[in-house]
């Protein structure tokens, strides 16, 4: 049918719920094959510890054991290691890391053998009689600890600390030593889980005699983790196969290339059966990545009249026990924000690389961003402080001039747009700040027990990963574009291929709205395909809030391409120049003679039977496009939080929450807010209760659901959320990103909310996160330990 | 082995067990009702909610030798055709769902709950919902979700199966 409404720009219902609400999702665990056997991983229980003997004689005996394997059974079926993608300075050092460790375990989940058994109760039972000979090591997992190399993880490399990068820093450096006010702070941010409700999981299957491999895997990556998957196992790119089915969240925890699918594949390849493994919610906590875990000591310049002179930052940032995909890169990706929206004059950042007996730390939802925006955030409120001006204040003061255009930051690279103040004041005005302070000072004179908290964040993010050139100049080892096909088909219906992975994000509605209004039919006529390497050929798949800016830009610049070829046979049949002919009412047509025109569908009909085709044009009505964007996209925002906390109890209640953000125009509002109300959720958690906490020994004790708390709906607040509209100069769609701007934003919303509520008291530092216990402390160490 | 006998979605289903298999692991993979999803192992996410016998329970709670002789209604049977339950259509109309996969055993955790109290306040479905965690959405669609679904069949009373 033809349709002329505007789609974009409009809350269209999600066409990915029919199945998902209905239990028809093809999440990886609910995929079945005849002859399927089970795959089950042996993490032995300790930390650290060489190898002495492993027995499986045992296992291999039990009902239903096909094979067990060790990391020396498996040589042949591995020619690489897994890889790391982002050897981000000539300098570092990489670890070596096989699918199974071979001589040494270096943390509490490192896996040193795999069971193949009929069922998944039999595979699970011999992994749990395989026997571990080791000899324990003494466990490092502090971070100023192992930095000290007493205790070295990899031998070879012979220190902990694999790598150290400099951003090199910007302007005038001795504002560091001659400012006015010079302010030192020191924020730990520990470890998070990233906990996708669906753990991870994966099914390998092929034709050993023809060499062809299929792997469906809960992934954010099928594209990335096909080349990855075909170095560590040997398969050629062009006999591998990934598929990415319905995902059940991934958060980063999914945008990786992981042992246990590697090691599915070769199984699966040795055994000649479909070979299947589902994560429990243990191994997940173990064995999938940690996000953050970083120590900064920042420094801020500033006049004592609130003008931030300079910004420098020193982190030290835990890697875990060995690289996965990504993970010294994740630190250097906060590399570029760490001015946040303020016009500083000067900047620095570096960070050290630290090796540690845990797991192995990459990306979580803003990766790098989330970090560097806390930091930041803290430290402008703590230097509020320390000048006595009101935190609002300072940051306007401070906020980058607006700028349509592109412009070059003293961090380095460009700008795509910005214009901060009216999304700060929008905020505030939600919020009702004034009344707000107005309500703090009355219950401060009053002395109240619970006294009121107000946190402000303004964010800068860079994200739509991203130009290829910079990622090359930054040692990244891929591209950053993405590719999309746009099909025409006869019967008026349209599909599109697109180069990104959607698990939950909604792409499938989005595009379609893109599409529909570039062709004149109705989302429901657009079939978004993806997640399948040989049915989206092309892709970088979805990470980095950039499917938006680089994913749908390339559906919108192959859109452009069906829509050439439509007017070039549009014209052809309507006999007139292509220049005759005007877009209107979701059909060519020709200009003063409106009822002379050719719907879309109605020239994917001619260019299919191609019966009368202009002269040497090719039949089908299809274009594709591969888009490299020329800058990231550089979204913004503040959140402003309102806490109220008991100060005989540290107990803190979010009274209420403000998100005003700016990711350009919007293709779907419902969709934008959608992601930003998890985003805060997540940040919430990390402000107020999530935290990954190792023993001395080594050992995860927030190991399962029961102890590491993830927040209900009891916990999380509904938020108030607005928008301003500054659009990106990077892409035409004038799209920024809004995928990870919540949990860049929240977390030191939060946490300043709750300091706020209690500096008059004398605190000025809480860690995250802010539990009843560390709020109750701070106010007894700020009145000299007299609860 | 234990031989169950269990009434799933109206239609009795026997099969036998090994005596540990979970309710969960008997609905998946014994009968291939998979949408009802398994998120954790400690009985903490809720992803896996199912009624038995019309009342909301982690179905990796229970043994399937104790769902014997009993009825179980998963997600599958909610929707009527292409109709879907009043509370599946208020996800939808709401967003309620981003990735789907806590989704199921929302719905069932929400039929459940709006039975027990079809005209709930927001603070209740909050606290309704204790047990069923979800990564994507923040919860807010979610409960607003529920609040209208309870809108709409309280509207038309009599109208909400299972």
């Amino acid at each position: 049918m033809v349709a002329t409404e505007n789609y974009v720009g409009s809350p269209v219902l999600r066409k990915e719920d029919a199945k998902l609400l209905t239990g028809q999702a093809t999440y990886v665990d609910n995929q079945t094959m005849a002859g399927m056997a089970w795959m089950s991983l042996v993490r032995p229980p300790h930390v650290h510890a060489t190898i002495d003997s492993i027995d499986t004689s045992a296992a291999a005996s039990m009902p239903g054991v096909l094979a067990v394997y060790t990391a020396a059974d498996l040589e042949d079926a591995f020619p690489a290691s897994l890889p790391m993608v982002w050897p981000i300075t000539e300098e570092i050092k990489i670890p070596t890391h096989w699918p199974l460790t071979k001589d040494k375990i270096r943390f509490a989940g490192d896996a040193v053998a795999v069971v193949l058994a009929e069922t998944r109760e039999q595979a699970e039972d011999a992994a749990e009689a395989v026997t571990v000979s080791a000899t324990d090591l003494p466990v490092v997992n502090d971070l100023e600890e192992a930095a000290k190399d007493e205790v070295v993880l990899h031998e070879d490399l012979g220190t902990n600390v694999v790598v150290h990068w400099s951003h090199g820093g910007g302007g005038d450096q001795s504002v560091f030593d001659s400012a006015p006010v010079i302010l030192q702070e020191r924020y730990a941010q520990p470890r998070l889980i990233p906990n996708a409700i669906e753990t991870r999981g994966c099914l390998a299957y092929g034709i050993p005699a023809a060499g062809e491999f299929t792997l469906v895997t809960a992934s954010q990556i099928p594209h990335i983790a096909r080349v990855g998957l075909s170095i560590a196992t040997g398969i050629p790119q062009s006999k591998l196969r990934i598929i990415a089915p319905d995902v059940g969240g991934g958060f980063g925890s999914k945008l990786n290339v992981y042992a246990e699918e590697a090691l599915a594949l070769a199984l699966a390849r040795m055994s000649g059966r479909p070979v299947k493994w589902i994560e429990t919610r243990q191994e997940n906590y173990l064995a999938t990545i940690h996000g953050r875990g970083v120590l900064h000591d920042c420094t801020l310049a500033g006049t004592d009249d609130g003008d931030i002179l300079g910004m420098k930052f020193v982190e030290l940032a835990d890697m875990g026990a060995y690289f996965q995909l990504l993970t010294p890169g994740i630190p250097e990706l906060g590399g570029w924000v760490y001015m946040g929206p303020y016009d500083t004059k000067a900047y620095w950042y570096e960070f050290r690389g630290i090796m540690t007996n845990a797991t192995p730390t990459d990306a979580y939802r803003g990766a790098g961003r989330p970090e560097a925006t806390f930091v930041v955030e803290r430290l402008v409120d703590a230097y509020a402080r320390k000048i006595g001006m009101d935190p609002a204040d300072v940051r306007r003061k401070n906020f980058l001039p607006p700028s349509e255009e592109a412009f070059g930051s003293i961090m380095g690279l460009s700008i795509d747009s910005a214009n901060y103040e009216p999304t700060f004041d929008r905020a505030l005005e939600l919020a009702d700040y004034s009344a707000l302070r107005a309500e703090q000072q009355t219950r401060r004179d009053r002395g109240d027990v619970k006294q009121l908290g107000v946190g402000l964040s303004s964010y800068i993010e860079m994200c739509g990963l991203a130009p290829s050139e910079i990622l090359g100049a930054l040692r990244y080892v891929a591209g950053g574009w993405d590719a999309a096909e746009v099909e025409c088909r006869p019967d008026g219906k349209v599909v599109v291929r697109t180069g990104t992975s959607p698990h939950g994000q909604g792409h499938e509605t989005s595009w379609s709205q893109i599409v529909a209004d570039g062709l004149g039919v109705t989302p429901d006529d657009v079939e978004v395909l993806h997640g399948d390497t040989s049915v989206s050929r092309l892709g970088m798949d979805t990470y980095g809030s950039r499917s938006a800016s680089v994913g749908a830009e390339a559906v919108a610049r192959a859109l452009e391409k069906v829509r050439d070829k439509a007017r070039t046979i549009a014209a052809h049949e309507l006999e007139v120049s292509e220049d005759d002919l005007e877009w209107a009412d979701g059909a060519f047509r020709v200009s003063g003679a409106p009822d002379k025109a050719r719907t879309i569908p109605e020239l994917a009909a001619s260019a299919w039977h191609a019966h009368s085709l202009p002269k040497d044009m090719e039949p089908m009505l299809e274009g594709t496009a591969v888009w490299d964007p020329p800058n990231f996209t550089w979204p913004g925002g503040t959140h402003i939080c309102v806490v109220e906390v008991d100060t005989e109890t540290g107990k803190t209640d979010i009274l209420k929450y403000v998100a005003v953000d700016d990711c350009g125009n919007v293709i779907n509002p419902m969709i934008v807010e959608g992601q930003v109300q998890g985003g805060v959720a997540q940040g919430v958690a990390e402000a107020l209760y999530e935290e990954a906490i190792y023993d001395e020994s080594g050992n995860l004790t927030t190991s399962s659901m029961t102890q590491y708390l993830v927040p209900t709906a009891v916990e999380v607040p509904s938020i108030t959320q607005d928008r301003t509209v500054t659009p990106s100069t990077t892409n035409s769609l004038g799209v920024k990103g809004i995928g990870e701007a919540g949990t860049i934003a929240s977390p030191p919303a939060v946490v300043n909310a709750v300091i706020d509520a209690v500096s008059h008291l004398g605190v000025n530092h809480i860690d995250k996160p802010a539990s009843p216990e560390r709020v109750w402390r701070a106010i007894k160490d700020a009145k000299g330990g007299a609860a | 082995m234990t031989n169950v006998s269990v009434t799933v979605n109206g239609q009795v289903r026997e099969a036998d067990v090994e005596a540990r298999t979970l309710l969960v692991y008997f609905l998946r993979e014994h009968l291939g009702l998979t949408g009802t999803n398994v998120g954790c192992d400690t009985s903490t996410c809720g992803s896996c909610t199912v009624l038995v016998d019309g009342e909301s329970v982690k179905s990796c709670t229970m043994l399937a030798a104790q769902a014997d002789g009993r009825e179980v209604t998963t997600i599958e049977s909610m929707a009527d055709g292409d109709t879907m339950h009043p509370i599946q259509d208020a996800f939808h109309r709401n967003h309620g769902l981003q990735c789907g996969y806590c989704t199921p055993g929302m719905v069932m955790a929400a039929a459940s709950y709006l039975k027990e109290n079809p005209t709930p306040t927001e603070e209740e479905v909050r606290e309704a919902l204790e047990g069923n965690l979800c990564r994507c959405t923040g919860y807010q669609n979610i409960v607003k979700s529920i609040l209208d679904a309870a809108g709409s069949m309280s509207g038309a009373s009599g109208s909400a199966r299972a």
